[in-house]
């Protein structure tokens, strides 16, 4: 080892000048993907995959316990579900489901929006607004449900009461704890350029804070359907034709088991369609094309 | 391009014996005391010094943001009592666009928003702003999709579309990578040189200072008060001499009395 010609060459080593090309000419560093590889790149099939395996795990063990009355087949299941909406009018009472749902949830959604109008404007809304919630969120709806039923009767009122209850918590904290991380950059541009009020919120604190309002919305459906459904078996009837809780109830009292499960398969249908393809939908249009999208 | 609403004498900002405070959990805090000094139109005004002298919050003041315990506050003669679109802020962090909004629509925000310009008008002149910061081909972009230095270039082709009285810049280029922060500082000079706007600059580091500003006010930490106000040089005189002498100079000032050598470079 030569130390003093190592230390000399350290600076002395010949430099070296280019002249970067233009990059046109240059061969392309990019190869398309495999069929499997694109394949199983897309997420609704992978799913449909284990859908799929599921159905077949289902069907060869109740061909294998062979007792329609504890586990029917999953082909005996899909037959009562088409039969219920061919005939039975199945459609109907998912309607009527879903009809009373939504009056539930925009009622709900309004109390909402006038409950954290309020928290964003004063110090004592804010107080008003964690104490509410702070006492009635771990108040399951379906516990209301008796008291609902002395203040409105056996009818759509009680109903709509526990819905309001399931929703109007889920999206006033969601849309309140949104508001208040918005970060003071933001909050000084919209000031800065000369908004306030009412403007100000709908300029900057609802676009802001949309993720967390977006997330609230969707944990205030699923508790919705979840208390409707629950409801519904609990009373029934509601205004003659009765929901899909009402049939799921009435096919036990029938011991027609097949039709119980297709009513069950109706629920997980509806609550697919509405995760999956709505509130998918207003993510891909909003949130995630903003690039703001909750981990 | 600027309005230049200012006094007989030249002067657009003044700034009258400032003291500011704020309020943390378990103190009052003063950030600065008695700081005085006047922009001129055209001025590129920096307030240069260390964390902890008060630079930001002062020019949050002149922003509007908060209100002077003691002192004023005046641009072309008239009190600052809020914030408001005549001067526009470019922020540090890179959160300062709006992610649901493209360059474009974030560029035309502050101008509608304020009632300045309405529809195409408003169009058209992001359009032109955002050419002028070299994004043309990115107006269509949301802020996610963009780097760094992009997105404090759209912030400010943002606050320069509005031609405010006084661009209030809060240390822009601080987040960026020194070699983008180098190129940054010479497309905001060709900017200036071709409009001539009046900015207040804020940085703690001294060869910004002297590249960006034409004057520079020194301001000494806890609480902030003004230790000098010095010119700086002209971009042609900025030879390698000229810069190394005004740089120990402001060393000293900021650093030597106290015997402080934890400044920054």
């Amino acid at each position: 080892m030569n130390n003093t010609h190592a230390g000399m060459s350290l600076y002395s080593r010949p430099e070296i000048y280019c002249t970067p090309s233009r990059s046109d000419g240059h061969a392309v560093v990019q190869k398309p993907l495999s069929v499997w590889n694109r394949l199983y790149g897309i997420a609704a099939l992978r799913k449909a995959a284990i859908l799929v395996l599921l159905a077949l795990v289902w069907q060869a063990y109740a061909v294998q316990l062979h007792n329609e009355l504890i586990f029917p087949t999953f082909s005996a299941t899909i037959h009562a579900l088409v039969n219920g909406i061919l005939s039975g009018g199945l459609l109907l009472k998912a309607w009527t489901s879903i009809r009373v749902l939504l009056v539930g949830y925009a009622l709900g959604i309004l109390i909402a929006t006038f409950l954290t109008a309020l928290a964003t404007v004063s110090r004592v809304g804010t107080d008003f607004l964690e104490t509410l919630t702070a006492m009635f969120n771990p108040l399951p709806a379906i516990a209301l449900l008796p008291l609902a039923l002395i203040w409105f009767g056996l009818g759509e009122g009680s109903l709509v009461f526990v819905l309001i209850h399931s929703v109007l918590w889920a999206v006033s904290l969601n849309t309140h704890s949104g508001f208040m991380s918005v970060s003071p950059t933001l909050r000084m541009v919209g000031r800065n350029c000369g908004l306030t009020g009412f403007r100000y919120v709908y300029r900057i604190l609802i676009p802001a804070a949309f993720p967390n309002i977006l997330s609230g919305l969707k944990t205030g459906w699923a508790f919705a359907w979840r208390t409707l459904i629950a409801a519904e078996l609990v009373f029934g009837v509601s205004s003659g034709s009765g929901g899909l809780g009402w049939f799921i109830y009435m096919s036990k009292n029938l011991l027609d088991i097949p039709s119980v499960f297709a009513g069950l398969f109706m629920v997980i249908l509806i609550g697919l369609f509405v995760e999956n393809v709505v509130f998918n939908t207003i993510e891909r249009y909003t949130v995630r094309k903003w690039g703001m999208q909750l981990q | 391009m600027a309005d230049t609403i200012h006094d007989g004498d030249g002067v657009l900002l003044d700034v009258r014996n400032v003291t500011l405070q704020y309020k943390t959990r378990e103190h009052l805090l003063t950030a600065t005391y008695r700081v005085s000094f006047q922009v001129h139109a055209a001025d590129r005004y920096v307030l240069l010094g260390p964390s902890g002298c008060g630079k930001s919050t002062l020019l949050k003041a002149v922003g509007g943001f908060l209100q002077p315990a003691e002192g004023e506050i005046f641009l072309g003669g008239k009190a600052v009592d809020r914030p408001g679109p005549e001067r526009m802020m470019v922020f540090q962090e890179f959160d300062q666009l709006l992610p649901w909004r493209t360059v474009e629509q974030n560029v035309m925000f502050p101008l509608v928003n304020s009632g300045k310009l309405k529809g195409k008008a408003a169009q058209e002149k992001a359009r032109h702003c955002i050419e002028q910061v070299k994004l043309g081909a990115f107006a269509n972009r949301y802020p996610h999709q963009l780097s760094g230095g992009m997105k404090q270039r759209v912030a400010i082709a943002r606050a320069m579309a509005m031609e405010p009285a006084i661009l209030l810049m809060d240390e822009p280029f601080a987040s960026l990578d020194a070699l983008t922060r180098r190129t940054m500082q010479d497309e905001l000079l060709q900017l200036w040189e071709g409009i001539r706007f009046t900015m207040l600059f804020v940085t703690h580091s001294i060869p910004e200072a002297i590249r960006v500003g034409s004057r520079i006010l020194l301001l000494t930490p806890h609480p902030g008060q003004v230790r000098a106000e010095l010119n700086s040089l002209p971009p042609h005189e900025q030879n390698s001499a000229g810069f190394a002498g005004l740089e120990s100079k402001i060393d000293k000032l900021l650093f030597a009395d106290n015997g402080n050598q934890e400044h920054q470079p």
